[in-house]
């Protein structure tokens, strides 16, 4: 602890935080910019200068620690003529039309404006070299050059957190931008678009790319029947657009939202959930077999569902795909229900539906344009964008009534409902497979599998099949191991144990962003770890409200099993369920 | 720094290849040796062309943005092929005194270039430097290596033109 001076308050701080830090502790509250709180803190921006007395200069607050005896002074005349300037300087190059900017009204930018308070135009004027210099070259993120202050927030994101480094500082001057190499474009290079860069972002320079004008369309076309569908993580954070508290589940408001906007099926991903791991589990059986009997087969298998991490395997490891199980996504299995299973039972032609997915995701916008699944669904709405079009209706969402989804498309587990968090599809998945194994329920309290639950980016653990069916008798003794990875370069980690044959695990699950979906890139901005554990407690509370938890008991599943696909991995499966992967070089120029 | 040599100009693309991979294997396949390796890579390319950032990026196992970044930082990296003849103008002042404004207002009229360009056939570059150390006899250039002072904008065709023997 340390005794100093912050505008004549005296205050006591901690030794490692930083003079931002302690201010804010004791009300007295400095502007910021480019910092971003255990993420980013380079002080890049200085529009958080303080007068700390001995300095000859003025001090960036967010990078500068406390110490013994300091005097600090936050608002003095200097200060806040720095203060201005730094903000005069970043606005005079940028493309302030927030009348046209889909950040407006959540823009930290213009949340600094109201703060500084320009009382006369601004004296700097730049060339705004950059106006109309955007990059919409792929199906998920768009790039606007015109509105980047240069924080190098994404820089940090995309390359420290996620370990890909599509990011970066190119050129110096005036000519310097923020983004990968001079003359590629985001569909030209390893980009996986898990869209982390867009939730970090404190202005309108990195967005997902907008699908409500498309949905909307449809909507409003009476010819289509439009479906929809949410992701697990979506009722998790959906409320906070709307003034809830990060961790509260909204699943009811929501379904009923999706009525009122006016789609006509209102479906849970969840239950394509459920269907994943009935599929997914039997893949993994599949190959326990094989390698039991002495035959061919690629293990550790590794999940499928998350679409940047399938993007980042095929850039970065195309030598090892076949680890990959061949499932479908979620939502795509769903979308290519709909279009088969749910047209038929209407007896209408799938041509005339309209299939929409509400993701925590912008990776899934470039997915469905994937030429191997091209038409399962139509649209990609982030959970930003669905809050934008609830408001833009209208809607009145807080004193919606809960409403619930429709079938058959909309009853599932507890299991499917941790989908949204790192660790979630093993453990709905160990609870399945252990039971077809065994016989018996897995043995631990709650159903929970503690070695693979929480925010770790890398968490594994291991099961021992002490006895079986008789049908799975080649497995008894055997000890199967399992991994869990969330954020890419710790996927990185798993994959080159993988290369290097010294991976012991049989079962892996990797989702691209960290933590997993419930702090997806088309998420609420920003999510913090503490937000991050709010949004996974949610899910685990949505799971242990349900008295169905596994996902083999959902009696939708074991209908649709019935009725139409007969057995998992079974022809139909196959043809509507499953897909392959493509080999992709770094950069495509 | 690097001891290895090279005869770039005899090289086939190959051994081009093969000498920069070879390099960075000497370094290690470090990516804090980044800078010494795209000097080795100017030295034989003449200039960084994207497919050899690319093959820097993958055996250093860093972001291709990376090295771009490097590379488009500083000045002394280029990603365009330079002229056969890089003729440097000194615009130190002195020079800039004693009207080297004039001359490269000449060069860029004879070359049909702007200053920082290369002309189409990679015959010139056009480009400025700092004091040469020629002060007393400015205004000064330089072709490759050859210092040329007291220039004189009308004798700048000539001074071309005897580079290849007159047939230029
Ligand atoms: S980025 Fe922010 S400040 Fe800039 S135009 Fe958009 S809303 Fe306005
Ligand atoms: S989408 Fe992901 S990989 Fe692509 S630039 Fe953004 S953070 Fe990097
Ligand atoms: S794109 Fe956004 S996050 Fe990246 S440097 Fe620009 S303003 Fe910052
Ligand atoms: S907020 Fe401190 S330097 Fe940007
Ligand atoms: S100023 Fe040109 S040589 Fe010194």
């Amino acid at each position: 602890m340390v005794s100093l001076k912050i505008n004549n308050k005296t205050i006591q701080a901690d030794e490692n935080t930083t003079i931002m830090e302690a201010a804010k502790a004791n009300g007295i509250l400095i502007p910021s910019l480019c910092y971003l709180e255990g993420v980013h803190q380079v002080g890049s921006c200085r529009i958080c200068v303080v007068e700390v007395e001995g300095s000859r200069n003025l001090q960036a607050s967010c990078i500068t620690k406390v110490s013994e005896g300091m005097t600090v002074k936050t608002n003095t005349k200097e200060v806040r003529k720095v203060r201005k300037v730094v903000y005069e300087l970043m606005m005079s190059d940028h493309d302030d039309n927030c009348l046209v900017c889909s950040r407006s009204g959540g823009c930290e930018f213009q949340e600094l404006g109201e703060w500084i308070q320009l009382q006369e135009e601004n004296p700097y004027q730049g060339a705004h070299s950059k106006l109309g210099v955007k990059d919409i070259s792929n199906p998920s993120i768009e790039r606007d050059l015109s509105k980047c202050i240069l924080c190098r927030r994404c820089i940090t994101v995309c390359n420290e957190i996620q370990g890909i480094g599509i990011m970066e500082n190119q050129n110096r001057g005036f000519d310097s931008f923020v983004g990968p190499t001079e003359g590629f474009e985001l569909m030209d290079i390893n980009c996986t678009f898990c869209g982390q860069c867009t939730t970090v972002c404190p202005v309108g320079a990195l967005k997902e790319r907008d699908a409500t004008v498309n949905v909307w369309e449809a909507l409003l076309d009476k010819n289509k029947r439009v479906v929809v569908q949410t992701a697990p993580a979506v009722r998790a954070a959906l409320g906070e657009e709307f003034g809830y508290e990060p961790g509260t589940l909204v699943t009811g408001k929501m379904a009923a939202a999706l009525r009122e906007l006016g789609f006509d099926d209102v479906f849970d991903t969840n239950f394509a959930a459920d269907l994943t791991i009935l599929e997914e589990g039997t893949e993994l059986l599949m190959r326990l077999k094989a390698l039991i009997s002495g035959d061919e087969t690629s293990l550790p298998m590794i999940t499928s569902c998350s679409p940047g991490w399938i993007k980042y395997v095929e850039h970065k490891f195309p030598d090892q795909l076949d680890h990959l199980s061949s499932c479908k996504s979620p939502h795509m299995m769903l979308g290519a229900l709909a279009k088969s299973y749910y047209a038929d039972q209407l007896d209408m032609d799938a041509k005339d539906m309209f299939v929409v997915s509400v993701m925590p995701c912008t990776a899934k916008k470039y997915e469905i344009t994937r030429e191997e699944m091209l038409g399962d669904v139509d649209a990609v709405l982030t959970t930003r964008e669905l809050a934008k079009m609830i408001k833009d209706a209208g809607i009145d969402f807080v004193h919606l009534e809960d409403e619930r989804f429709d079938n058959p498309m909309g009853l599932s587990s507890g299991a499917a409902d941790i989908f949204g968090a790192t660790g979630g599809v093993m453990e709905a998945a160990l609870r399945t497979v252990y039971e077809i194994i065994t016989g018996t329920e897995m043995p631990y309290e709650n159903l929970h599998v503690q070695s693979i639950m929480g925010l770790e980016g890398i968490k594994e653990g291991s099961l021992l099949i002490d006895k079986t069916t008789p049908e799975w008798s080649g497995l008894e003794g055997v000890t199967v191991r399992y991994a869990a990875a969330s954020g890419l370069s710790n996927a990185k980690i798993l994959l080159d144990q993988i290369r290097q044959g010294t991976s012991p695990y049989h079962f892996i699950e990797i989702m691209a962003c960290p933590g997993g979906c419930i702090s997806g890139g088309g998420q609420p901005r920003l999510t913090t770890q503490a937000i991050r554990e709010k949004r996974m407690e949610a899910i685990y509370r949505e799971d242990e409200g349900k008295t169905l938890r596994k996902s083999h008991e959902n009696e939708a599943i074991i209908h649709l099993y019935e009725t139409y696909l007969k057995a998992p991995l079974g022809h139909k499966s196959h043809e509507l369920l499953h897909t392959h992967y493509v080999k992709r070089n770094m950069y495509s120029k | 720094m690097m001891e290895k040599t090279c005869n770039c100009e005899a090289m086939t693309e190959q051994e081009k290849l093969k000498f920069i991979q070879d390099v960075i294997e000497d370094y290690d396949h470090d990516p804090s040796s980044l800078i010494q390796i795209l000097h080795v890579a100017q030295n034989v390319y003449g200039f960084l062309p994207i497919e050899v950032q690319e093959l820097i990026a993958d055996q250093l196992d860093i972001p291709l943005s990376r090295v771009s970044g490097v590379v488009s930082f500083y000045s002394l990296f280029t990603t365009v092929p330079k002229g056969k003849y890089v003729i440097k103008i000194c615009l130190g002042t002195a020079c800039y005194v004693r009207g080297s404004k004039r001359v490269i207002e000449r060069l860029e009229k004879i070359l049909k270039i702007k200053l920082g360009e290369t002309t189409e056939d990679l015959k010139y570059s056009l480009e400025i430097t700092r004091c040469m150390g020629a002060c007393g006899l400015a205004p000064a250039m330089s072709i490759n290596e050859e210092l040329y002072m007291q220039v004189n904008p009308d004798k700048l065709l000539g001074i071309l033109e005897n580079l290849e023997g007159g047939e230029a």
